[in-house]
Formats: C-alpha cells, sequence, structure tokens
C-alpha cells in the first residue's frame, strides 16, 4: 500500500492557536467551555506557575500558598465548573469535557495543580453519580464558590477509596473502612459507627468531608457503602500526616484516620430496610466504577497536555543553543537554527509532538464520549426501572438482547430496511457507547500515562542538561515525575490492563472495531497523507492476532487467551491503546479539516495546519504499526517451541549431507538453499536450532509483510513536519514564569 | 442625587506582548507577518477604561455600558472569552483588521459611525471612554476624532480618575508632567475620557457574567459585517522593529548599595 503525502504545499506557520484546538477537540460552538479553558489558563500560567518558579513544590505541607491557588480556582471559576447553574455554577449539562479541559490547560503548567481541582471534584462525583438529590444539592451548595455578596468558605472533599495500608495485613482490593451500627431505636434513623484509615489520599490536608468506601462489619448492614464523613462528626476526624511525594506537591495527600458516628442518611444514594437489615441503594463498587470510568480519562489528558506543553520550550531552547558563542553569528545557520540543523533533533521533537497530539485526541474523545454516554444511561436506567430491572447482574442479562441488536446492526449493509429502526432503540445506543467507553477510559488513562511519561523523559532529553535542573522554561523534569504517577493513580496500569483484556473482547467492541477498520481504509481513500491505511492494516493485524490467541495453545497445550495468562492479554490491551489513539487522531484533523474550510475565519494558515498535523498523524501511525507488529509477532510465534538439533523431528524437517549431494545432481543449486543440513559427523550449523516454520502462520505474515509495505512514506512525512518544525514561529519568551 | 450614564468604552484589541510582531509588505500596504495567528488581548490602555467604565456603571444605577471593538471576528471572539468575565456590557463589534497600520481618521470614522448605530443611546448622558494610549502604535488621535465625530468637544486625555457630583457634573484628574494630575470640572456629559491606568485593579472574572453577557456578543459578533477602511492616502515608506538593545555586564559580588548608585547614575543619565 503506497501512502502519498497530502496534496497541499502550504507549511504551518505558528504554533496551533486556540481556534484550531476547539475545532479539532469539537468545542468551537461552547463558549461556556472556551471561557473555561482561559480561566484556567489565567490561573496555569498566573498563579500556579509563580508558585511553581518560586518552589512551592520544594514542600509537602499544604501551606497558605497553595491554599491561595484553591481560591483562584474559586475566582476562575474552575471549582464550579461541576456543578450545574442552580448549584452555583455556569455550565449545564455533562461535563466530562469541560473539566477534561480544565485539567489540560492546569497540567500544561503543573499536574499537582490540576490534581488539587479534580480531587475536589472526585470528592463530590460518588454524591453527584450515586447521591440522592437531597445530597447531591446539599453537598454542591456547601461546595461552591461564594457568590458576589456572600460571605461564606466553600467546603473542600477529599474522595477516600481502598488504598490498602502497607504492612498491617490489608490486601489489595479489601475496604480498609468498616461500617457498624451504632445505635438503631425504634422508628428512628439508625447510626453508623465508622472506622476508616486512608492511604495516599488527595486533598485531605483541608477537606471539610470525605466521602469514604467501607465494608459491612455488621450482620445488620449488608455488603459495602461510600458513606459521607464530615469534620464535625462525632469522633476522630485526623487529616493525617503528609505524604512525602516527590511529585505533585502542589496537591495535598495524606493518611487519614477516621472514626466517626454519622447518620445512615450519609450513605451516598440512601438504603432500604429489609427484613431488618440495612441494605445500601448501591455497594462502594457500584459508586466507584461510575465515578472512575470518567475521571481517569481526565487524568490521562493531563500527560496530554505536558507533552505538547514541552513542544514550545523545546523549539526555543533548540534554536537558541549556540547564541553567544563567539562561532555563532547573528545570520549564520549555528545562530538562526541552532540544534536544530540537525535531523535527530528535529525527528525526536516530531516524536514527541505527534505522541502529545494523539494523547490528546484520544482523551478529549473519551470525554466527549462521556458527555454523550451520561444522557443514555440515565435513559436505559429509566427504562430498567420501568420494567422493574435492578441490579448489575439482571441489568447485564436484560442487555444482553440490546447486545445482539447492536452487532447486527454493525454488520448490517447500508440500505438495509431495518437500521433505522434499531439505529434509533436507546438500549441500543447505550450497549454501543457503553461498549467503546469500556474500552477508551482504559485506554486512555493507560496509554497516554504509560507512554506518555516514557516521552516525556524524551522531552526532557532533547533540553540537554538544562532539562533536569529546576530552572528548565516549561518544568519538563518535573512534567516528566509528574507523569509516573499520573501513571499510578486512580488505577495503575495493570488495572487499567486487566479492565481492557476484559473489555476489548466484548463482541460489540469487537464488532465496533472491524467496523473502524473497514472505516479507516475509507479515510485512506480520500486522506492518504494521514497513515491511514498503515493503521487500518495494523487493526486488522491486532484482530488477527486476538482471534488467533483466543483458540491457540502454546506448546504444552496451555490456553493462550485467558484472563491469568497477562503476558498475552496484557501486550494485546496496550497495542489496541496504540491504535485507538492514531484513530482518535487521524478524526481531529478530519474535523479541522471539514470545520476549518466551512469557517471563513479560520485564516490562511490553516491548509498549512492541517498538513502538518496530517503528517504527525502519519508519524504516530507508523510508530503504532511498528509495536503492533512487534507485540503480536512475538505473541504469535513466541509461545511455539524453537525446534532443536537434539529432538527427533529434526531428522525428519532437516536435510543430511548425503541427500542434499543427491538432490544437487538432479537439481543443480539446491544445495545452496538447504539451510539446515546436518553433516555426515551430527554437526550443524551454529544456530539454537533448525529455523522454526510459518505453518498455520501464513495469514500473520502476510498481514506483516503487507503492514511492513504499508510503511512507505511514513519517514517522509516525518522529514516534512520536521522542516516544519524548523520554521514554525514561536513567541520569543513563554507565556509563564519559569 | 445619581445620574444614569451611557458609557461606550472603545477598545481595540493587540498582540500579546510576547509575540514576535514582524512588520511585512502585503498588497495593501503594511502589515503584521502572521498576523492572524497572533494571539491577541484587549489593549491593556483602553481596558483601564473599561474597568472604570464598569465602576462607574455599578455605582449610577440605570447606567448602561457597551465596548466598541474593532479587529477581526475570530480574534475579538477569543478575548472576549476572557474579558466577558470582568463586567457586564454589550459588544459592539467591528470586523476589521487590527494591526495597528489602519488610518487613525478612517478607524474613527468607522468607530463612530457604530457608536451612532446603538439602539437606545442617549447622547446627553453619553461617556465616550477610550484609551489615552495605545499598546499597536496608536497615533494619539483617535479617540479625539470619534469625539469630533459625534460632535462631542469636552475631551480629556491622561484621565487617572473621574469624581460624578450630585448636580450631573464632574472631576476629572488628568496627567501632567511630574506625577501631577491637573483638576477640571465639566458640567456634565457628554464627553470624552482617554484614560491612563486609571486606579482599579483588574476585576476578578466571574464566569456566570461571562456567561449572561455571551448571549449578546455571540449574536453581535455573528452578525457582524466586515467592514473595510479607507487608507485615506496614508502611505508608510517603510516599517521596521526597533533594534534590540542588550546591554549586559557579568559582576559577581557587588554590594547592593553600589548596584542601587549605578542605578541611579544610569536613570540619571537617560
Amino acid at each position: 500500500m503506497a501512502t502519498s503525502a497530502t496534496a497541499s504545499s502550504a507549511i504551518m506557520l505558528t504554533l496551533p492557536t486556540d481556534g484550531i484546538r476547539q475545532m479539532q477537540w469539537r468545542f468551537a460552538d461552547r463558549y461556556d467551555l472556551q471561557m473555561l479553558v482561559q480561566s484556567a489558563r489565567g490561573v496555569a500560567r498566573g498563579t500556579v506557575a509563580q508558585m511553581v518558579a518560586s518552589g512551592e513544590r520544594n514542600s509537602h505541607e499544604w501551606t497558605p500558598a497553595k491554599n491561595e491557588m484553591l481560591e483562584a480556582f474559586d475566582r476562575a471559576g474552575i471549582t464550579a465548573a461541576f456543578m450545574e447553574p442552580e448549584e452555583g455554577g455556569f455550565i449545564s449539562g455533562p461535563k466530562n469535557l469541560a473539566l477534561a479541559l480544565a485539567a489540560f490547560e492546569l497540567a500544561w503548567v503543573d499536574g499537582g495543580a490540576a490534581t488539587a481541582s479534580l480531587a475536589g471534584f472526585l470528592a463530590l462525583a460518588p454524591i453527584h453519580e450515586r447521591g440522592t438529590p437531597e445530597q447531591s444539592r446539599h453537598y454542591k451548595e456547601l461546595s461552591a464558590p461564594p457568590q458576589p455578596g456572600e460571605d461564606r468558605k466553600p467546603w473542600r472533599g477529599a474522595f477516600v477509596l481502598t488504598e490498602p495500608i502497607p504492612y498491617v495485613g490489608v490486601d489489595t482490593g479489601m475496604l480498609s473502612g468498616k461500617v457498624r451500627i451504632a445505635e438503631w431505636r425504634e422508628d428512628e434513623e439508625p447510626w453508623l459507627q465508622v472506622e476508616k484509615r486512608g492511604r495516599f489520599i488527595t486533598n485531605i490536608a483541608f477537606a471539610n468531608f470525605v466521602t469514604a468506601a467501607v465494608a459491612s462489619d455488621d450482620p445488620r448492614i449488608k455488603g459495602s457503602c461510600v458513606v459521607i464523613l464530615e469534620e464535625t462528626d462525632e469522633g476522630t476526624f485526623d487529616h493525617g500526616t503528609p505524604t512525602k511525594k516527590l511529585v505533585h506537591q502542589l496537591s495535598s495527600t495524606g493518611d487519614p484516620i477516621f472514626n466517626l458516628k454519622v447518620p445512615a442518611g450519609r450513605i451516598v444514594g440512601g438504603y432500604a430496610v429489609r427484613e431488618g437489615v440495612l441494605v445500601p441503594n448501591f455497594n462502594h463498587s457500584e459508586v466507584i466504577e461510575a465515578v472512575f470510568r470518567r475521571t481517569r480519562v481526565t487524568v490521562g489528558l493531563m500527560t496530554a497536555a505536558k507533552l505538547l506543553s514541552a513542544v514550545e520550550p523545546v523549539i526555543r531552547y533548540q534554536r537558541g543553543r549556540f547564541r553567544g558563542a563567539e562561532g555563532a553569528k547573528p545570520g549564520t545557520v549555528r545562530y538562526e537554527q541552532g540544534i536544530q540543523q540537525r535531523e535527530d533533533a528535529l525527528h525526536r521533537l516530531v516524536e514527541v509532538w505527534a505522541t502529545g497530539e494523539a494523547a490528546a485526541s484520544l482523551g478529549f474523545a473519551a470525554a466527549r464520549l462521556f458527555d454523550e454516554l451520561d444522557p443514555i444511561e440515565k435513559q436505559k436506567t429509566a427504562i430498567m426501572a420501568e420494567r422493574g430491572i435492578s441490579g448489575g447482574r439482571a441489568e447485564l442479562k436484560a442487555l444482553r438482547a440490546s447486545e445482539e441488536r447492536a452487532v447486527a446492526l454493525l454488520r448490517m449493509s447500508e440500505r438495509d430496511p431495518r437500521r433505522e429502526e434499531i439505529a434509533a432503540d436507546p438500549l441500543v445506543q447505550f450497549v454501543l457507547k457503553d461498549a467503546e467507553a469500556n474500552v477508551l477510559c482504559p485506554a486512555t488513562k493507560l496509554w497516554n500515562t504509560g507512554v506518555g511519561a516514557n516521552m516525556m523523559r524524551e522531552a526532557v532529553s532533547l533540553m540537554g542538561g538544562y532539562g533536569i535542573t529546576e530552572d528548565c522554561p516549561g518544568f519538563l523534569a518535573s512534567k516528566w515525575m509528574d507523569a509516573q504517577l499520573e501513571a499510578t493513580y486512580e488505577g495503575p496500569e495493570a488495572v487499567q490492563r486487566r479492565q481492557l483484556t476484559i473489555t476489548m473482547t466484548s463482541e460489540v467492541f469487537l464488532a465496533q472495531f472491524s467496523a473502524w477498520t473497514g472505516e479507516m481504509r475509507k479515510i485512506a481513500a480520500t486522506h492518504p497523507g494521514t497513515g491511514a491505511c498503515t493503521l487500518a492494516t495494523a487493526m486488522r493485524m491486532w484482530q488477527w492476532t486476538l482471534e488467533h490467541l483466543q483458540k491457540a495453545t502454546d506448546a504444552s497445550g496451555s490456553k493462550l487467551y485467558h484472563g491469568q495468562r497477562q503476558g498475552v492479554t496484557f501486550p494485546l490491551a496496550d497495542a489496541l491503546c496504540w491504535l485507538l489513539a492514531c484513530r482518535y487522531q487521524i478524526f481531529d484533523v478530519l474535523e479541522l479539516e471539514r470545520r476549518g474550510y466551512a469557517d471563513v475565519t479560520s485564516g490562511g494558515d490553516l491548509a498549512g495546519t492541517v498538513r502538518f498535523l496530517s503528517e504527525l498523524c502519519h508519524v504516530q501511525s507508523a510508530r503504532a504499526a511498528g509495536e503492533v507488529s512487534r507485540i503480536c509477532a512475538e505473541l504469535v510465534f513466541g509461545y511455539n517451541e524453537h525446534p532443536s538439533w537434539e529432538s527427533e523431528k529434526c531428522a525428519t524437517c532437516c536435510f543430511s549431507a548425503s541427500e542434499v549431494d543427491e538432490l544437487e545432481e538432479t537439481m543443480p543449486g539446491i544445495a545452496a538453499m538447504a539451510v539446515d543440513v546436518i553433516g555426515p559427523d551430527g554437526s550443524h550449523p551454529t544456530k539454537a536450532g533448525p529455523c522454526a516454520g510459518c505453518a498455520g502462520a501464513n495469514d500473520f505474515l502476510q498481514l506483516q509483510n503487507k503492514l511492513c509495505s504499508c510503511l512507505s512514506g511514513s519517514r517522509l512525512a516525518k522529514d516534512r513536519a520536521a522542516e516544519t518544525v524548523s520554521k514554525v514561529m514561536i513567541p520569543e519568551a513563554l507565556d509563564y514564569p519559569a | 442625587m445619581l445620574h444614569a450614564l451611557h458609557i461606550v468604552v472603545c477598545a481595540g484589541i493587540v498582540p500579546d506582548p510576547l509575540q514576535t510582531l514582524e512588520p511585512v509588505t502585503g498588497a495593501n500596504g503594511p502589515a503584521l507577518k502572521n498576523e492572524t495567528m497572533l494571539p491577541a488581548v484587549l489593549d491593556p490602555w483602553a481596558a483601564s477604561a473599561l474597568y472604570e467604565g464598569a465602576n462607574l456603571v455599578a455605582k449610577n444605577p440605570g447606567s448602561k455600558l457597551w465596548l466598541v471593538s474593532m479587529g477581526p471576528k475570530a480574534k475579538l471572539q477569543q478575548v472576549m472569552m476572557t474579558v466577558a468575565q470582568k463586567a457586564t456590557f454589550e459588544l459592539v463589534p467591528i470586523d476589521s483588521a487590527s494591526n495597528g497600520f489602519a488610518d487613525a481618521h478612517a478607524t474613527a470614522a468607522a468607530v463612530a459611525d457604530a457608536i451612532e448605530g446603538i439602539p437606545g443611546l442617549e447622547k446627553t448622558r453619553l461617556l465616550i471612554f477610550g484609551g489615552w494610549e495605545s499598546a499597536s502604535r496608536g497615533a494619539g488621535v483617535t479617540l479625539q476624532v470619534v469625539g469630533e465625530r459625534l460632535g462631542i468637544t469636552d475631551q480629556f486625555m491622561g484621565v487617572d480618575q473621574i469624581e460624578m457630583r450630585e448636580d450631573g457634573s464632574f472631576e476629572v484628574l488628568e496627567r501632567v508632567e511630574g506625577g501631577k494630575h491637573q483638576v477640571s470640572v465639566c458640567a456634565g456629559a457628554p464627553a470624552v475620557f482617554g484614560w491612563a491606568t486609571g486606579n482599579l485593579p483588574e476585576p476578578r472574572g466571574n464566569p456566570q457574567i461571562g456567561m449572561a453577557n455571551m448571549r449578546t456578543v455571540m449574536p453581535a459578533l455573528q452578525k457582524a459585517k466586515p467592514t473595510t477602511l479607507a487608507d485615506g492616502g496614508l502611505k508608510f515608506v517603510s516599517a521596521t522593529l526597533p533594534s534590540q538593545q542588550r546591554q549586559t555586564r557579568v559582576v559577581k559580588d557587588l554590594a547592593p548599595e553600589v548596584i542601587a548608585a549605578e542605578l541611579v547614575e544610569w536613570i540619571g543619565a537617560e
């Protein structure tokens, strides 16, 4: 498959503007979000940057200056972004994209600041997602920033999950909190005694309330729940000692201890009493799942922001590297271009940039998807309630028919008369979006943070020794370290891989993925310069490999694809993430092109920007294809036993020297083609054994061959992107202090 | 007695001061290289006028504030995302270039026409506010010409303070040499004020004010028709950036009082 450059020869003149990003990430028509972006940027590049530059990160303690940052969030509308207008906010409807954009802007300067903003939402999220209307209204009103003329301090919250306490006998996955009945008088609300020790809890230094996950330690309480604890409750509300983090120091983290007596009305989502037992309406897993599947996307976007924020300081450093030296006089190439004379410096920066673009595209696509999913999920819940279906398993069973209809829809021809009716079914819409969201959320968290952290190291290395100092413009060294925490908190990489291994094999998702592969090929036909064809082939290879591994066994006959075999499932999950990131990166460029040319105010640089971003897609598609090819090849061949010189099979698969001599007499030249020949004395070529055959893997090898040739043009795209990087205009100085 | 005022703030947008501004000669005369891509901010001098205007409106019930701003529509939209959170106003956009090379008279004509077209504006209550200076090579005459075109001859430049009086007159402090102010008393509206920095800090952004403003800002932007400014015979012979001056000495272990003395000497020499 040959790929070609985009037809346009325009060159991008400046770094992508706000207008470009608004179109790519689909908020060009949302002035509420554009305002939020500008406000968050003001705080990030003002208050937050000044704090980082003045060394506020050097303390683990929660300082007055850090507290001022929270007030800056309030003033800028960041705190209120979580709330509805009637609750003191200014954005109506789902807010996943809004919160993602705010965190992106804050993380552009400092990940800890972004985390501090997110953690407040995280504390409220269980109440927002699963709380009773009264709980939701009460705690959001308390947490809303004061309106003009109001004199009150907003409440701050923390989310206290299940973190195990090391060395004190608590296992990962077990709740480290207990709840018992403290008092239960007839016809009165029960009182609960809650004991909870938290570990690495964000926002805890200043939290006025927490939402804590606890398990029942009393036969009169069923299962587990999330309960709201306030600092004025009777008992111990100990904020604990600060964690000595090496990263994200602008957010507060500590290990709190709670032993409090609270009314049962604090159980998030309420409860029922059945046969003398208090039954929470939602167990802690149901609450947490609803929360984390949304907030993890935002964390992934924080790392994306770091990568894109590194581009400008690196370009400035590269160009100015030799200025001031005796040999670099103004006007000379050495003076004007500095290190950017060298291809390697440009190529490496192109890779950092391309990764940042892909990560942002994946993350914002996921955030938008959750915005679309939220109302559909509510509709699904209402339909289920109408049908009298409640509980996880009963719902799953009830949705089975909708899943089958969704798969049928995906496989249906465009002209099928049933299409319209099935597509309009809200339950079908739900299962389709839910299947996609179940993959996109862990994919964003896993790929953006994991690959992002590695690429941040690359960005730091492009600044030379300067990169690893506190003086480095853009705080790149801090961002590199911070990215490592982002890969860990809210569910470390193994948790995301584990989730992906389950969700990526759902029938609905795989049917979608198959349709996406065809769709990508169609895009390639109209936009060959994006690398879409390469990506389509890599997607086909991934799906072929998954199907193969689901049936295949290893050399000892053990099944390859199953939950415990993480050596198989986890790399496949990693490979999928590379593909997804590229897919959404290409979509964002197509959207920019579609929307940009329709908008007469886009300016003359649009063609150049589309061209450059397309080339980054091509570069990233080639990198993704390489990763997928490597991972799939290892998995397809790596579990076969390598033939050995000593095995009995060797006698049948190798030629003896005398056999070769005889064949040579009738077929001259054949001796040169015989690789594995056993000599009369049993000697053999010096290697591990006879070369492995490819029986059963022809299809894979054909795909791999095709993928190799699909890479044609990708390095040319990288060369062109590098040329743009060497010429693009950047501001004279970074717009935040360093 | 308080007086309802109609305050119109004329505020252009200018490139972010951190950007490299490179003059180029295009088909229509000088322009800025990559002009459409340069991020913009509200002209800082005129921004002071906006904050002072909003303050006066808040103190005088029944008053109203308009912001007349000239610039490319997309740029205006970007700038308004921040500015609209600072004060309640109605935007009157003029979709035109904002590179600083436009003829001041043509600019003033377009601005005056826009002001004349504001529905419900009463000249007897009208105060025209703007920046005394500009961050984009201001000719220093635009505001005065706007006033003349509107028939307003009471004009004050370098204004730092206005104090409204009960009879509708007001006291104005205008900057003069030596850090002093000239005090004038004006009988009342209409008048033109070219603000210096004023005394007010930049107001805190309030997204709810921003959302309220956006209900009128966005439709106004969508309706704004492109305006071409006449050059009025203006010709630029050349346009160049001022050459950068960097006189750096590396000196170690100098006592603070010695550094201070040297600075005083240098300032004196300037």
